[in-house]
């Protein structure tokens, strides 16, 4: 997986392992600004206040 | 032929390379190996981003929420200042009407001596994720500070800035301090309990006594219980026993912190 994704990305010597971090930030900030603040309210540990729902 | 010229032989099945150039190129995987290690990939992936998710909880969600707090504090003391007031609760048993808030919005400060000295947090409108990030919570509909009734707010116990990380040390007698535009409100606290998280007869005027007609203003503050599991809710009462126009100073139950 990781072998592929390091021959299709573009650059020579010196852009492929900058094209590998900017991929890496990109996913990072994905994970921290949409996927993970989507996974929280599922979590128990914001749930904070009583409600019917539970 | 010994174990290991067998098992060069095997897995160097290919001629040597004749150059350095044609030496750079892996010799093709043969698809069982390539399963595994596509399988071992993807599963150190996934441990990466767990590793990463208990930073995001444990760790980023604190710092946004202590600068979120920070700047809905700042907004509270800047609208009082300069005389938006967003909140002026009549004196117990005055006849003024409930007031109301914009959700999200900060209102007031609850400073909390026992949790830390100069222990203040700001306390918004509403319970959602998006208001518990700011500070603590202000149930909607249920009274406002100082008001004959239950002034009842929700904070987080863990992650998100934690405000009520060590609610459970709070003893009966402490005070809660609710600081508005224009007064101090002292309530001490009266009793913790456990309770389940349905059991929202806590919120009611006069808790557990549905109907019945408040007589007296009381605090109450929920988080959740055990911390990191929250299956239950601890809830903390407490009963107003000073109030105090901001134009005497602050209340003796402040300390110096405040």
């Amino acid at each position: 997986m990781y072998g592929w994704l390091w021959s299709h990305l573009p650059g020579g010597r010196v852009g492929r392992p900058v094209a590998a971090v900017v991929l890496l930030l990109a996913v990072v900030a994905l994970l921290f600004l949409v996927v993970f603040p989507w996974v929280e309210p599922h979590l128990p540990f914001t749930d904070v206040t009583v409600n019917q729902g539970g | 032929m010994s174990v290991d010229d067998s098992g060069t032989a095997l897995a160097d099945d290919q001629p040597p390379a004749p150059s350095r150039a044609a030496r750079r190129v892996p010799p093709p995987l043969s698809p069982g190996r390539r399963v595994v290690r596509t399988v071992g990939e993807i599963l150190i992936t996934l441990g990466v981003v767990l590793l990463l998710f208990s930073v995001y909880q444990l760790f980023w969600t604190n710092v946004s929420a202590d600068l979120a707090t920070q700047q809905v504090t700042d907004q509270i003391r800047n609208d009082w200042q300069f005389g938006q007031h967003g909140t002026s609760a009549g004196a117990p048993g005055s006849a003024a009407a409930p007031q109301t808030f914009n959700p999200g919005q900060g209102f007031a400060l609850l400073h909390i001596p026992r949790l830390g000295t100069g222990w203040v947090r700001p306390i918004v409108e509403g319970v959602a994720l998006d208001d518990l990030r700011k500070g603590v919570g202000h149930y909607p509909e249920t009274a406002t500070p100082g008001e004959i009734g239950n002034f009842a707010v929700a904070g987080h116990r863990a992650t998100n800035g934690e405000p009520f990380r060590a609610l459970d040390l709070l003893r009966p007698g402490d005070p809660v301090i609710v600081e508005t535009a224009d007064s101090w409100f002292v309530y001490t606290v009266d009793n913790t309990r456990i309770v389940a998280p349905t059991h929202v007869s806590v919120l009611l005027p006069v808790p557990d006594q549905p109907g019945v007609k408040p007589t007296k203003a009381i605090i109450t503050l929920t988080t959740c219980n055990p911390r990191w599991a929250s299956y239950q809710r601890m809830i903390v009462t407490g009963t107003l026993v000073e109030t105090r126009p901001k134009s005497q100073g602050p209340p003796a139950a402040l300390g110096s912190g405040g």
